[in-house]
């Protein structure tokens, strides 16, 4: 336990190292995310110059959905979606062999070891949105903002099962490329609650690509209209999920013919 | 909106007329034997184009949904939108945006690192034709694919049509011109690479600009007035607003031409611009090794 966090922190530091001496990309990656967060208000202000309300949800509580959202979407981008890109690449190339030579767990090991940090920039302009729109709400408690912590690392766990699922069927499938663009795709779906998409689509955001879990549930926790039933359900999907890949990573390993094959 | 890796540069490996060889016939005869290429190779990958133009569906959904929502929320419209015709821009929009998908300004970055680009120097014609005739063929392989599609989201969100033979003729013509429209002025934005290799913020900014001026976001008339007036003197509205109002909207006669018309100018526009950027382009770009 302790070597595995041990290589994971070797490994930040190494990507810190490594990405400091590039640090005009910092300052392009901030102006990159202010643009897209600029873009999204641009959305939300028009949106609400023809209406009050979207589906019971109010400006100021749509506010705290889109900085959920850019806050998950860039620790995607600085921890799983590299990781899972170099898994692809390694599976099918068969440099996977370097990574299950090691004596650490592979799964772990595949998971941790890259990092672009620059994409931290979003989780900055995510949070900002999402404590102006938390304070414009008002009346969030400790409790609420507990909840909130751990709705989204919850959230957090779910999504990156959903891509190691999705990243896994590269044992099976050679051209898996597209599955990257496929779930950056549904993904921008979770900028807007997930109570207003009908039905069939709602189930599919929920389950198949969590989206509800990781972006509306938390951003429910800060505006106050979370239960605990909402809560429970998270953990219990969360741990499902994560049992579920592990599995679906041990049978997928099993496919993988390595290098020379 | 970021780069995709099915538009990355393909290798070319398509027979040219060889040297000597110029002229309209050839150059036709190459556009076929290109386009067939593309046609016979992008088939093979049906499943690969099909999750990547899945991916993209959920944009105009998210877009649809939302519009819908306020537009039931108002009393069944929005600035004289109905839910209906929302839903009819939005299926549309599906097609309009595959025809849109060209060789990425992304892609320039790797052609030249790669050297594929020097090889596309030594061809006897403006490597522009490539580019045009592979991504036409492709174009076939997509609008078959799209057609499932679209009955699925016509099933799922009922649109209203109000269809003319003149509107269905436009349109056929109208997807055309927003593909050479957009491969031109992304050729132009791509040709950035040559200048400066922190190319991604200045696409980015592009990209969000056409985003909120085509029509790709909102139809461009619930835009505040002031934007629709920027809108105008720029492309973008003729890469998305206006062939998808071809087909989902109620233009008459008149603006139907008028609509074409600009779609020429700009091709016009875009082909100059290209003709007199590229020889410049060229002579900044320094091969390196074999």
């Amino acid at each position: 336990m302790r070597r595995a966090l041990g290589t994971a922190g070797t490994f930040l530091r190494v990507a810190v190292l490594h990405e400091l001496q590039y640090r005009v990309n910092f300052y392009l990656q901030l102006v990159q995310s202010l643009v897209a967060a600029g873009t999204a208000l641009a959305v939300l202000a028009l949106v609400f110059g023809y209406t009050p309300e979207l589906a019971g949800w109010s400006r100021d509580e749509l506010l705290v959905v889109l900085g959920v959202h850019v806050l998950l979407g860039g620790v995607i981008q600085t921890a799983v979606q590299p990781n899972m890109t170099r898994l692809l690449q390694d599976i099918r190339q068969g440099t996977l062999d370097f990574a299950l030579t090691k004596p650490l767990d592979a799964q772990w090991l595949v998971s941790t070891r890259e990092l672009q940090v620059w994409h931290l920039a979003d989780v900055a302009v995510g949070s900002v949105l999402v404590v102006v729109g938390a304070v414009r709400v008002g009346g969030a408690g400790p409790l609420d903002v507990a909840l909130f912590a751990l709705t989204l690392m919850l959230g957090t766990v779910m999504i990156y099962c959903a891509w190691l699922a999705v990243t896994v069927t590269g044992f099976w499938a050679v051209r898996m490329d597209v599955l990257v663009e496929l779930f950056d795709g549904l993904y921008q779906a979770g900028r807007w609650p997930v109570t207003i998409y009908p039905g069939w689509l709602r189930v599919t955001f929920t389950f198949l690509v969590p989206l509800a879990f990781a972006v509306t549930v938390p951003a429910q926790a800060l505006t106050q209209q979370l239960g605990p039933v909402a809560v429970l359900a998270a953990a219990a999907l969360a741990a499902l999920l994560v049992v579920l890949t592990r599995l679906l990573w041990l049978v997928g390993l099993r496919h993988y013919s390595g290098a020379s094959a | 909106m970021t780069a995709a890796p099915l538009t990355r540069a393909p290798t070319p490996t398509v027979p040219w007329g060889g040297p000597g060889r110029r002229g309209p016939r050839h150059l036709l005869d190459f556009y076929l034997t290109t386009a067939r290429t593309a046609i016979a190779e992008q088939f093979q990958y049906r499943a690969a184009n099909y999750a990547y133009m899945i991916g993209m569906v959920v944009e105009p959904v998210v877009y649809l949904v939302v519009w819908t929502t306020v537009a039931k929320a108002e009393g069944g419209a929005v600035g004289g939108v109905t839910a209906g015709d929302f839903v009819a821009y939005y299926i549309v929009w599906t097609l309009v945006r595959n025809m849109n998908i060209v060789f990425t300004p992304y892609g320039w970055e790797e052609r030249i690192r790669e050297g594929h680009f020097s090889a596309l120097l030594l061809r006897p014609m403006h490597p522009l034709h490539f580019d045009l005739a592979y991504f036409a063929g492709w174009k076939v392989v997509v609008i078959i694919l799209w057609l499932p599609i679209a009955a699925l989201l016509s099933l799922a969100f009922h649109p209203t049509f109000s269809l003319t033979w003149a509107r269905a003729g436009a349109f056929v013509v109208a997807i055309w011109g927003a593909y050479l429209v957009r491969s031109l002025v992304l050729w132009l934005l791509g040709m950035l690479t040559f200048w400066t290799t922190r190319v991604s913020a200045p696409f980015e900014l592009f990209f969000t600009l056409e985003l909120l001026l085509s029509g790709r976001l909102v139809p461009l008339t619930l835009m505040p007035d002031w934007a629709q007036s920027i809108a105008a003197w720029t492309p973008f509205p003729s890469t998305f607003g206006f062939p998808i109002d071809t087909l989902a909207g109620n233009l008459d006669g008149p603006e139907l031409a008028r609509g074409l018309g600009v779609q020429l100018l700009w091709v016009l526009i875009g082909w100059g611009l290209v003709r007199l950027t590229w020889p410049r382009a060229v002579r900044r770009y320094a091969a390196v090794g074999g």
